[in-house]
């Protein structure tokens, strides 16, 4: 394969590392420089169950809606330069992002010239029943709760399916990608095996790609966002240059970023990302393999250029995860600002207040956390030892509550606004109004045998 | 007379960084070592158990440690950190973000 490089190489760059990433990022990557390819990462644990909502209003919906007006700035670019895009903004309707996509390019005037691919095949809401009653009990991994206990709440489904419905995509000549719930790391892994042409059991390459994708599926949290090391000398990030991967058929790869472009690449920022949202790290599980995190070498190969080696794998388990998310209850968040002095003995004085009034009308809650920020809402008590809590200028008294009850959730918001006039002094921050009741969806881990899951690829040509 | 202490004591936030991360109800903590050399004095002192003491009261369940010394980093899982985690928690931090720094604030001894 011939590359934006020139060489034996494949450059992957990241787009969006969630869905509500930065807007400029995607445009950014496919001008800044040569790239091979996109990869955008929209969802998270229970952006499912969203979208799930979505599509039950309107067939038509239940995608990353954004991701149509992102490619219409950036298709006729990537029409252009040849760079192709991996995505899972399909959501639980990969092939209404398709069509809308579709709409778009040829709109854009790119009728016949280019195919989307579209991943399905991950979604089991429909399917649920099924499995449970041929003996898939779907456990929730955390509790080792049978889903039966919260099948009536079940709101979405969908097994976490891996690169190679990707790669399928992509040898079937796609040039854009649209997929519903493929793990963040296979959206970078499927381009790379597409390139070098790695077999379904080279575990070592295999799982140096899904090292390639974990150190960047959170786009600038690799090149200096978020990064704790120096991090007043980290240039320029209002222009911050998301990360590229450029990998090499031997599994070694470098993670770098367009010339010109702020943040900073070093071995220091690189090794945060890779331990960011690790378990166990001789064994980081996808569908693809299982890599192991203790064999990897980071070396410093040029400014802003880390170099990665010495991956090794082990072969694919024969499950797959299964995101669930499901109906749990009620929550809502009130707060209140209390100034010098004694700020933080009147936030507190003023939380007694609030408690016993909840107490009063007999209210029942599953959980009431108060938390003071400025003061311990990040570190607990940690943060308070050797603090001279009298000197705190001001303190925001937070309290939240939890309850399977929405009228108790709904009383307690009418309990913050009195508490500016009936309570302790020096106080303000009511601006926002009464805090609003949110439903909780909440998110059910559990595996499930391989072979229940069929991922299907189609093409849509435009 | 006992001599001058070889020793003294420190923050980790002299020796380490660290990043935070979720996994449902629990929180991630990457400790990294600033420099190679400051790697051992981390696997020794910087133990599942005196982690758990500095976060008593702050996490309801055990702390695994996991090393990986290519890295020159441990990472901790605070099992039961984040008030049931992602939606359901009523904290601020109910993702486990600031975790890192937290650990950061921990007193060790280094050499002289």
């Amino acid at each position: 394969m011939k590359s934006a490089t020139g060489g034996r190489t494949v450059r992957v760059a990241a787009g969006q590392g969630f869905w509500g990433d930065w807007l400029e990022a995607p445009y950014r990557q496919v001008t800044g420089g040569p790239i091979d390819y996109l990869m955008m990462d929209y969802l998270a644990e229970v952006t499912m169950s969203i979208l799930q909502k979505q599509k039950s209003r309107d067939p038509a919906l239940g995608y990353a809606k954004d991701f149509v007006p992102l490619m219409a700035r950036i298709l006729p670019i990537l029409a252009t330069r040849g760079i192709k895009v991996t995505a899972n903004a399909g959501g639980v309707n990969p092939r209404a992002c398709a069509q809308a996509v579709a709409e778009t390019a040829r709109r854009l005037g790119l009728a016949g010239k280019l195919r989307i691919g579209v991943v399905t095949g991950d979604d089991l809401l429909g399917r649920v029943d099924g499995l449970l009653a041929r003996g898939h009990a779907l456990r929730n991994l955390d509790t080792g709760r049978p889903l039966s206990d919260v099948r009536d709440r079940v709101l979405s489904a969908n097994a976490y399916l891996g690169a190679w419905p990707v790669v399928d995509a992509l040898r079937q000549g796609a040039d854009v990608v649209i997929t519903g719930r493929v793990t963040d790391t296979g959206l970078t892994l499927a381009p790379v095996i597409h390139a070098f042409g790695w077999r379904t059991d080279a575990w070592d390459l295999l799982a140096a790609g899904t090292v390639a994708g974990h150190t960047i599926e959170c786009g600038a949290q690799c090149s200096g966002g978020n990064c704790l090391v120096d991090w007043e000398k980290i240039p320029d990030l209002a222009n911050v240059g998301y990360p590229i991967v450029e990998a090499r058929p031997d599994g070694t790869f470098e993670i770098t970023k367009h010339p010109g472009s702020g943040g900073r690449i070093t071995v220091a920022g690189v090794t945060e990302q890779l331990v960011y949202e690790m378990g166990n790290p001789a064994e980081y599980i996808t569908p693809d393999c299982i890599a192991d995190f203790t064999t990897i070498r980071l070396e410093q190969a040029g400014q802003d250029r880390v170099r990665v080696s010495g991956v090794r794998g082990k072969p694919a388990t024969d499950k797959l995860k299964v995101s669930i998310a499901y109906f749990y209850g009620y929550k809502a968040v009130g707060t209140l600002v209390y100034a010098w002095p004694e700020a933080y003995r009147k936030a507190q004085a003023a939380d007694r207040v609030l408690r016993q009034r909840l107490a009063d009308l007999g209210l029942k809650f599953e959980a009431i956390l108060t938390e003071f920020v400025g003061a311990d809402a990040t570190h607990g008590p940690l943060a308070l030892r050797g603090t001279r809590v009298e000197d705190l200028p001001e303190v925001q008294l937070r309290v939240g509550v939890r309850s399977p009850d929405q009228a108790a959730v709904e009383r307690f918001t009418r309990e913050i606004a009195p508490l500016i006039l009936n309570g302790p002094p020096s106080v303000t921050g009511f601006a926002g109004g009464r805090p609003k009741p949110e439903e909780i969806v909440a998110y059910w881990p559990a595996l499930v045998d391989k072979k229940m899951v069929e991922p299907c690829v189609e093409l849509v040509e435009v | 007379m006992k001599g001058r202490s070889k020793k003294r004591r420190q923050l980790l936030l002299a020796l380490a960084h660290a990043r935070s991360g979720d996994k449902g109800d629990t929180a991630n903590v990457g400790l990294i070592a600033l420099k190679p050399e400051y790697y051992p004095i981390l696997v020794k002192q910087v133990t599942a158990a005196r982690v758990a003491r500095h976060f008593k009261g702050m996490i309801t369940g055990p702390v695994e440690r996991y090393e990986l010394p290519n890295l020159h980093a441990l990472n901790f899982l605070l099992h039961g950190a984040l008030d049931g985690g992602g939606t359901i928690s009523l904290k601020t931090d109910a993702q486990g973000k600031v975790f890192s720094t937290a650990l950061l604030r921990l007193e060790i001894e280094v050499p002289r």
